[in-house]
């Protein structure tokens, strides 16, 4: 009768520290290079160079000739295959690609990992370099890996300023801290604009008359942005063209309080302020505007 | 050539999961069945193919001779390979013409460790076994190569889809579903239902000379050409894609010289039945592998034996004239055993 439950045993065949092969001149010529950091194959009667080296050519059964020939030390992958979840004994511990790579100089595919990040960075026609280990012993394990030759490089570009508004949108940021949104009229054309300016983008005319409007105003196009930005809310997150009840050009801000799909033109909304405490010279006065309740507007034509 | 033919065949019902049998215990039905088949106690010669990594035993397939008794001595011999080269061997034995009946037998206990981390250890040991290339990796290898040449997934997909429905139908394989469409992979482009499940399981069969054949079974399934061809090793200095020993080990058994009803293929990655199709030259009026073939059961170092005995049941049933059974051994197709029965 079976045990139950079924007796199991634990059970591994190993030879502890590795079975210790001779390699003979070939290979060991190989492995010999490869701790020098060197791939060489060797020539075959045809005029081939087989990588690795082989004592017989697969080919013909000829013996190869003695010549050996540095390749590389780039290559170039001739077929690949992506490894999702690496076993215990592959060369890397994370997701990884088996290669054929033809090493420049040579006629026949070596077979290695490549480590390249992801699968879709791999592809025939990779070009791909070892990635050797400090300590090498002769072992096709000296080169770790083969990594994808350098086609791109991060340029680092930072300046710091230190930035004043000028005199409009200093006065715009002074109304902001009362929490007042200051526009100005342009005595030619009648327009208010917001934020104030010192004068009509339209005609040039100076303008001298500032005028506050109100903190409601109406959508009129909006974007929804799905990449996190240290301004907003949550992701995915709404800016919008927000026309300002007395304005005549609109302001961009944050959409608040609703979701974005929820966002649409014509929407009324109103400015969240920060507590009258905690604000400044400065347009993070606003959190963001959020829905009125009131029905939509109709938006006319341009 | 002396006439040779199979004349009885048996298989285990094949599993999935470890069911505590030795292998010994695995084979002893098997060999029971073929005995009964034949009427033969005894035969003039025994030769079996397994893996003793598989259980980790050295020696493993002398015990496995306790399933037959091997008392008063008999004449046995053994390979380290699939136990369709067991049955090339013995074959050959026979056309030494001293010699009448073989027993030919395969078997494998694949649950104990994964086969397919196992395989590594065949690989060349300076170049590729150090890296832990696993068997499902160089299948993978041999896929894309595949699809880069003019290869389609679809067709992979299909050959799942066509070989499970048939394994549903055959009481000896296992009974797999139809996979998911969404399959996450395994190594790109292999999904797990592209890959042969490994069992435990066996197979015998029992070759016969000439008369001796039509004395032990009514309709033998004779041998009328076998050859095997291999291709060089290592994976980057051959076409992975189209490898030639298929086509060679096909014509040098001349499978090209008649119509074939019934091809039974050593296909244990889905990739492989196209390619082996190409090679064979099968038109699509050939059944392919109506058991369900290696991808409904592997047992390993069974299957490629199993490939022989299916073509060679249908033949003794009457039911194909001409039957073409194929064994692969190696990593990518490497090394191609052809076998081509007649009624």
């Amino acid at each position: 009768m079976p045990s139950d439950p079924p007796l199991v045993a634990e059970h591994t065949l190993e030879f502890p520290g590795g079975y210790t092969r001779t390699t003979g001149p070939v290979i060991g010529r190989f492995l010999t290079e490869l701790r020098d950091g060197r791939v060489v194959g060797v020539r075959a009667a045809d005029g081939r160079v087989l990588v690795p080296p082989l004592e017989y050519d697969p080919l013909t059964g000829e013996p190869v000739t003695g010549e050996y020939v540095e390749v590389g030390p780039s290559g170039t992958v001739t077929s690949w295959t992506w490894v999702h979840a690496p076993r215990p004994g592959h060369p890397l511990d994370r997701p990884f690609a088996w290669a054929l790579i033809r090493m420049d100089g040579a006629d026949t595919d070596l077979v290695h990992a490549v480590d390249a990040g992801e699968a879709k960075a791999v592809r025939p026609g990779l070009r791909v370099r070892p990635r050797w280990r400090a300590e090498r012993t002769g072992h096709i394990t000296d080169i770790a890996c083969f990594v994808p030759e350098v086609t791109t490089m991060a340029a680092p570009i930072r300046t710091e300023y230190r930035v004043r508004p000028g005199r409009a949108l200093g006065r715009f940021l002074d109304g902001l801290r009362e929490g007042v949104f200051l526009g100005g009229r342009c005595p030619e054309c009648d327009k208010v604009y917001v934020p104030y300016r010192l004068s009509c983008p339209a005609c040039g005319s100076l303008i001298e008359e500032e005028v506050p409007v109100a903190d409601t105003g109406t959508v009129t196009t909006f974007a929804i942005n799905n990449l996190p930005d240290p301004r907003a809310p949550q992701v995915p997150f709404v800016s919008a063209y927000i026309l300002l009840d007395g304005a005549d050009t609109e302001m961009i801000a944050l959409i608040g309080g609703v979701p974005a799909d929820r966002v649409r033109q014509g929407m009324r909304v109103r400015a969240v302020w920060v507590p009258p405490e905690e604000r400044t010279a400065s347009v993070t006065n606003v959190r963001w505007f959020e829905p009125t309740g009131e029905p939509d507007v109709p938006l006319g034509g341009a | 050539m002396r006439e040779v033919a199979i004349v009885a065949f048996a298989q285990t019902r094949h599993s999935a999961a470890d069911e505590g049998l030795s292998e010994p215990e695995l084979l002893l039905p098997v060999i029971g069945e073929v005995r009964a088949a034949t009427g033969l106690r005894t035969f003039d010669f025994t030769c079996s193919g397994s893996c003793d990594y598989l259980t980790g035993a050295p020696f493993s397939f002398v015990s496995a001779l306790d399933a037959l008794g091997a008392w008063p001595p008999i004449s046995e011999s053994h390979v380290e390979m699939d136990g369709a080269w067991a049955l090339y061997e013995a074959w050959a034995r026979l056309q030494h013409g001293d010699a009448h009946t073989a027993l030919v037998y395969g078997f494998g206990k694949a649950t104990q460790t994964d086969p397919h981390e196992l395989m590594t250890l065949r690989l060349d040991p300076y170049y590729l076994a150090p890296l832990g290339l696993d068997e499902i990796s160089c299948a993978a290898l041999q896929a894309r190569a595949w699809l880069a040449a003019g290869g389609d997934e679809r067709i992979m997909r299909e050959v799942v889809r066509r070989s499970r429905a048939a394994g549903r139908a055959n009481p000896f394989a296992l009974d797999l579903p139809d996979p998911p469409e969404d399959e996450t992979p395994l190594v790109d482009p292999l999904r797990p239902a592209d890959v042969a499940p490994p069992a435990d399981g066996a197979a015998a069969i029992v070759l016969a000379a000439g008369d001796r054949a039509r004395e032990l079974c009514e309709r033998p399934a004779w041998i009328t050409g076998i050859a095997h061809r291999i291709d060089p090793h290592y994976l980057g200095m051959r076409n992975l894609a189209r490898p030639a020993s298929v086509g060679d080990a096909a014509r040098a058994a001349g499978a090209g010289k008649g119509a074939i009803d019934v091809a039974e293929l050593d296909v244990r990655f889905s990739h492989e039945e196209p390619i082996l199709r190409e090679a064979l030259g099968l038109g699509g009026d050939v059944l392919v592998n109506p058991s369900g073939g290696p991808l409904c059961a592997n047992p390993v170092m069974a299957t490629g034996l199993i490939r022989i005995g299916e073509a060679a049941r249908r033949v003794m049933s009457g039911s194909a004239v001409r039957a073409l059974a194929h064994a692969a051994s190696g990593p990518c197709l490497q090394h191609n055993l052809v076998t081509v029965l007649e009624g």
